[in-house]
């Protein structure tokens, strides 16, 4: 420290780590000055209750969160039984296989039109962009008193009437199963600007050279252009919003219990971890299936990692 | 950001390139008809997106029975504006409290994130520590995980504040995206800093931090929508109704239903009105953080 304005003019390309050295606590303590804090609210925050859960899944555990009365794998053996928790992840995988497809290309096919146009395209950008504004509880409570209302002044039903269709009770049916338009539907709304703005930003990210290489070669379709040019240069994009809405969809909560509620026909797992866990206080099962849930989400995780390349410094 | 690698583009096009570019650009009929049916879609859509808002507002200035009249109607016979007042004067809808709760939440929130994930990120990025790696990868495993109930309840945090906000704090996934940021900052503005004597802390305050503003500010925007939106969490932890958030008061009302339908979406209005502000003035902020922060994260 006694040589900086000797040193400075070699010091720019000095690596910090050199520099560092000899500070008063040196590399270390700045590191935990800068992490620590995290670090401990992680530990306590997310880490301890894991392990909890964890303990507290092999237990019985009504109406305490105190591990003790244990009972092995019986939670785990319980729930893998067919029964309420399966139902769930199979309300899961139809919802994901509704939402996943249908948001990926309605907000893929929002940003090609968004991108071919020049006048009011920020205009019409933040029209799609607005509903991200929104909550899923508001959403919801327009998508159930309004729009798909069952009665007749529900704007679907009225819609409906002028053809001569009768009332359909839309939350309440099984046969169809009109929820699931109700659902999907909310979702759709709320979500598709966001990925949209993503496709938008990979579109953009395409060299406009690649399009001219293209027309020169013969490209003449939109069609051609789209399918050997657009969509392979958004493959990074394409993967990233795949398994967001995947993430997403796995933690689907408000909107299945605000129109929902505890429906013994659509509940997706958070819906039923929480009637187990806080409605039935049962946090044996309660934990057993957070942990079952959170095994799939890290081989989901671990999966992105793989394919995006996480962690790698660009 | 793309904005200039196209206009350098544009400014030195080979001879071949010009021609092709010419050629795409002339207006036959068939663009002109592609653009209409553009423009038709767009428009069909822009008015499928805005009908919810429609919706909300038009029921929050009628009279119940207007809303549940059987022939619906585009617009209601008259503005009921004396709803506002019946919203706010309730003393069976506490709206007011639901507003103040998720006001104090959503910054609280945000300015914890702020601080303690952009720091955590700049450590990560920076800082040659041993295990910086190893951290960072404890760190990312958590990514997906959410916060738990049972160390809120062991703290005694149920129905408080800290109990809602500090748990969310911690989120592995604001730290990542600050940790990508900050390994694409421009090292030579840091080593400026150190070469006048400032530490790792110093050139993170004085020099980094003021050079980050967008993206501060695009973190900021995008916390504070999703605290503010939050629904399961504070619907956990903030079980009685004086903590309750705007949007657990709106849930309760309408599952229990028991205010009328206009006072429910008048009050579903007020609560998207601070959100509809931040989007119309920071909204550059928000469409390039989620740009940026949605792809790289």
């Amino acid at each position: 420290m006694s040589a900086p304005t000797l040193m400075a003019p070699a010091a720019d390309t000095t690596p910090p780590a050199r520099q560092a050295r000899g500070r008063i606590g040196g590399v270390t303590a700045a590191f935990w000055l800068f992490v620590g804090p995290f670090l401990v609210g992680l530990v306590i925050f997310v880490y301890l209750p894991i392990v909890w859960s964890v303990v507290l899944s092999f237990s019985r555990a009504q109406n305490t969160v105190t591990p003790g009365d244990w009972v092995g794998l019986q939670n785990y053996i319980d729930l893998l039984q067919p029964g309420p928790f399966l139902d769930s992840l199979i309300t899961f995988t139809i919802f994901a296989a509704l939402i996943v497809p249908l948001t990926f290309v309605l907000s893929l096919g929002l940003a090609l039109l968004l991108n071919g146009i020049r006048v009011m395209r920020a205009f019409f950008r933040s029209v799609y962009f607005l509903p991200t504004a929104c909550s899923y509880v508001v959403a919801s409570l327009v998508w159930k008193l309004s729009i798909f209302n069952g009665v007749r002044f529900g704007l679907a039903n009225t819609f409906l009437s002028w053809f001569g269709v009768d009332n359909i009770a839309w939350l309440a049916t099984t046969s169809p199963p009109w929820y699931w338009l109700v659902i999907v539907t909310v979702r759709l709304w709320l979500q598709i600007g966001f990925y949209m703005i993503l496709f938008l930003a990979g579109l953009q990210r395409i060299s406009p050279e690649l399009y001219e290489a293209a027309a020169v070669d013969g490209a003449r379709h939109a069609w051609q252009t789209f399918r050997y040019i657009t969509f392979p240069q958004l493959r990074a994009t394409s993967v990233a919003v795949l398994l967001l809405l995947l993430i997403n969809a796995y933690q689907a909560f408000d909107e299945f219990f605000n129109l929902l509620g505890n429906s013994s026909f659509a509940r997706p797992p958070l819906v039923y971890l929480y009637y187990t866990a806080q409605f039935n206080q049962d946090f044996g099962h309660g934990t057993a299936g957070a942990v079952i849930l959170a095994l799939l989400i890290m081989v989901v995780t671990l999966a992105q990692g793989r394919i995006l390349g996480f962690g790698k410094a660009e | 950001m793309s904005a200039p690698t196209s206009a350098l583009a544009e400014q030195q096009p080979g001879v071949q390139e010009a021609e092709v570019r010419r050629r795409r650009r002339r207006v036959t009929p068939g663009n002109v008809v592609v653009a209409v049916l553009r423009y038709i879609a767009l428009v069909i859509s822009a008015v499928l997106f805005l009908l919810p808002f429609y919706l909300i507002v038009r029921n929050a200035i009628s009279l119940d029975t207007d809303i549940t009249a059987p022939g619906w109607t585009l617009f209601p016979k008259k503005i009921h504006w004396e709803n506002v007042p019946e919203l706010f004067t309730d003393p069976s809808v506490n709206i007011l409290q639901g507003l103040l709760n998720s006001a104090i939440i959503a910054v609280l929130q945000t300015v914890g994130i702020l601080l303690l994930c952009s720091m955590a990120g700049y450590g990560l990025a920076r800082i040659p520590y041993r295990w910086a790696t190893p951290i960072f990868y404890a760190i990312l495993v958590t990514l997906m995980i959410p916060p738990s109930f049972i160390i809120v309840s062991q703290l005694r945090w149920v129905d408080t504040y800290q109990g809602i906000i500090v748990p969310v704090i911690f989120s592995g996934f604001t730290t990542f995206l600050f940790r990508q940021y900050f390994l694409n900052f421009p090292r030579s503005l840091e080593e400026a800093a150190r070469v006048d004597g400032l530490g790792y802390f110093g050139a993170y305050w004085r020099v980094v931090v003021p050079n980050s503003g967008a993206f501060f500010a695009a973190i900021a925007v995008i916390t504070f929508i999703a605290s503010w939106n939050a629904f399961l969490w504070p619907l956990l932890i903030g079980q009685d109704s004086s903590m309750w958030t705007v949007q657990v008061a709106l849930s309760t009302f309408l599952t229990a239903q028991t205010i009328n339908l206009h006072e429910l979406f008048l009050a579903a209005a007020v609560s998207i009105l601070p959100l509809v502000l931040v989007f119309v003035f920071l909204q550059r902020y928000l469409v390039q953080g989620v740009a940026e922060t949605g792809i790289k994260g």
